[in-house]
């Protein structure tokens, strides 16, 4: 049976965090987000034509949006659980009636609502720089919510994995952002010169991305289905590999 | 007859192997009382800490059973670690939070409701309370050892662990925590202290174990141990030289050194048989006109005790 004041108190603890450091944690990716708005959507979007009959500078909300998801949610669980590690304070996890359920709601709940948060941002921000709709808003909170949610248990692994502040950073650097970037955030797949249309398609950011952007055009360059089922696919492993760490203790317990 | 009590915590033939190789507890067998405090010795690297790990979650055993609290640890984890609590030997805690919440997030952790009533009463037994809004990162050493103390009593704990809690404080501070160790165990907390003072353990604790190379060689009540392995040394220095032990020393374990100015004996059993005996030497001297100009008495203490067992055991291996 789940423990939920114990689920809570690491909630709220991983919260509090966030609240301190609030001003790096929001102002920093809003920034770069409206930087992103302004060279590619104001000042090079208006000589670029409209993407499937959505304006340029409105076509790459989505993919912004999802770069600001991945990257955010990854660092914000890696660093919830890498910190008491490099602190030491991870004994009085281990040590507290709180098993795989309790830690996962707790630092990667946490993690997820840090990032919808920041998302919520976002794309208030975004209505500063360019006029977007959002065509299915129950689909795009639930989608969004999803992928945050999916990263913040790859962020929670990758926490547990680390062994240093530089492991920390090498997923989301040197992975996740160029993945994202070369995903279709700032393009259609379309765009591309065969044969990279082809080999876009084994970008697994390249769903993501053209999930979200469906719920908010309502087209995409690949199926809504197959968007959801990968990362649904995605979550359930990453569920199953924090299962089989708590029980072996891997890189937790000596 | 009273029947006898279940001990609240029970460890059969604890052994612990890491993946190197190296044996850190090797088949210990342990049972505590209800209300005691016990202290846990050894050298470095003895096994203590990895025997308390194993109780509060962060060492998988490698055989063995552990229970808590009448029950198998390893089934009933949940409510066992909600009644334990744990001292570790680092400060480790977010170092940017503040005193307060640290506290209430512990008690939170392990499941128990938000009384702010009781984290103040924490926080003052620990003299904390004027601190509670500091972050813990501006705080001294000695007061964020306190925290952590703070934190380890935030959910009520009725089994105590601690691990060095005095390493590298100052004497007041030491003499502070003993007291606060010692109201703990009036409030009916069960303590188990690891430590390398032994001042520590002679003043508080009420048994003993000694653990070396993950091998517990001995567990016995502080007064009975002290009686059993306890010495009297008395070192008489003569003003004259003496060419053999009188004839009424005989009977007493005394030796003469070699340049026949000296007068040792070493004797008794912690029970003050020691200190009677010293005084029937001196006695006997006078008696027979044997003359000294000093007397150097001492009775054995624990650290004694525990230097000699741990000395017998590597000469034994």
């Amino acid at each position: 049976m789940i423990n939920w004041r114990s689920t809570f108190a690491i909630y709220r603890n991983e919260l509090s965090r966030f609240r301190r450091t609030v001003f790096g944690s929001i102002v920093s990716p809003v920034l770069t987000t409206s930087l992103y708005f302004i060279v590619f959507g104001a000042a090079i979007g208006g000589r670029i034509n409209e993407v499937g009959g959505v304006g340029y500078g409105a076509f790459i909300v989505p993919g912004l949006l999802m770069l600001t998801l991945l990257s955010e949610s990854t660092s914000n669980a890696s660093f919830g659980i890498y910190m008491p590690k490099f602190t030491g304070a991870i004994y009085e996890l281990l040590s507290a009636p709180v098993g795989v359920a309790e830690t996962l709601l707790g630092f990667v709940g946490a993690a997820a609502t840090k990032s919808l948060i920041l998302a919520a941002i976002i794309l208030t921000t975004a209505m500063l720089f360019v006029d977007y709709t959002i065509a299915h808003p129950l689909f795009a909170l639930v989608y969004v919510m999803l992928v945050a949610a999916s990263f913040s248990l790859l962020g929670f692994i990758l926490g547990v994995w680390a062994e240093g502040f530089e492991k920390l950073q090498m997923v989301p650097l040197l992975i996740l952002t160029p993945l994202t970037f070369l995903g279709g955030t700032f393009y259609s797949i379309d765009m591309l010169p065969s044969p990279w249309d082809k080999i876009a398609l084994a970008n697994p950011i390249v769903y993501l991305v053209n999930g979200l952007r469906w719920t908010f055009y309502g087209q995409s360059d690949v199926s809504i289905g197959v968007s959801l089922g990968l990362t649904l696919a995605f979550l359930a492993i990453c569920v199953v590999v924090i299962a089989v760490i708590f029980r072996t203790g891997w890189r937790l317990r000596s | 007859m009273e029947p006898i009590p279940q001990p609240i915590l029970d460890i059969r033939g604890l052994t612990k192997v890491y993946p190197g190789g190296l044996k850190a507890l090797d088949n210990v067998d342990l049972e505590i009382r209800k209300g005691e405090i016990f202290a846990l010795l050894g050298p470095n690297g003895a096994g203590k800490t990895t025997l308390i790990g194993a109780v509060c979650g962060m060492v998988r055993i490698s055989s063995g059973t552990i229970n808590a609290f009448g029950e198998d640890l390893a089934r009933h984890w949940r409510s066992a670690r909600q009644r334990i609590g744990l001292v570790p030997q680092e400060l480790g805690f977010d170092m940017f939070d503040t005193v307060e919440r640290q506290v209430g997030y512990s008690r939170g952790l392990f499941g128990r409701a938000p009384d702010a009533k009781r984290i103040e009463e924490v926080l003052r037994s620990l003299s904390l309370w004027d601190k509670r809004g500091e972050e813990i990162r501006k705080l001294s050493g000695g007061m964020k050892r306190r925290v952590l103390i703070a934190k380890a009593l935030a959910h009520d704990p009725e089994l105590l662990f601690l691990d060095e809690p005095t390493a590298g404080v100052d004497v007041e501070l030491r003499r502070d925590m003993w007291r606060q160790i010692g109201a703990l165990r009036e409030q009916g907390v069960t303590v188990i202290l690891t430590t390398h003072y032994l001042e520590e353990a002679e003043e508080m604790a009420d048994r003993v174990g000694v653990i070396d190379k993950g091998r517990l060689l001995l567990v016995d009540e502080k007064d009975a141990m002290m009686r059993r392995l306890g010495r009297t040394e008395a070192h008489f220095a003569l003003a004259a030289q003496l060419a053999e032990i009188p004839s009424a020393l005989r009977d007493y374990p005394v030796t003469l050194s070699e340049d026949g100015r000296t007068l040792c004996y070493r004797g008794g059993d912690g029970t003050g048989k020691g200190k009677a005996e010293v005084a029937a030497v001196a006695t006997a001297l006078v008696q027979n006109g044997v003359v000294f100009t000093a007397l150097d008495q001492k009775e054995s203490s624990l650290e004694d005790i525990f230097v000699d067992l741990v000395e017998r055991q590597g000469l034994a291996a």
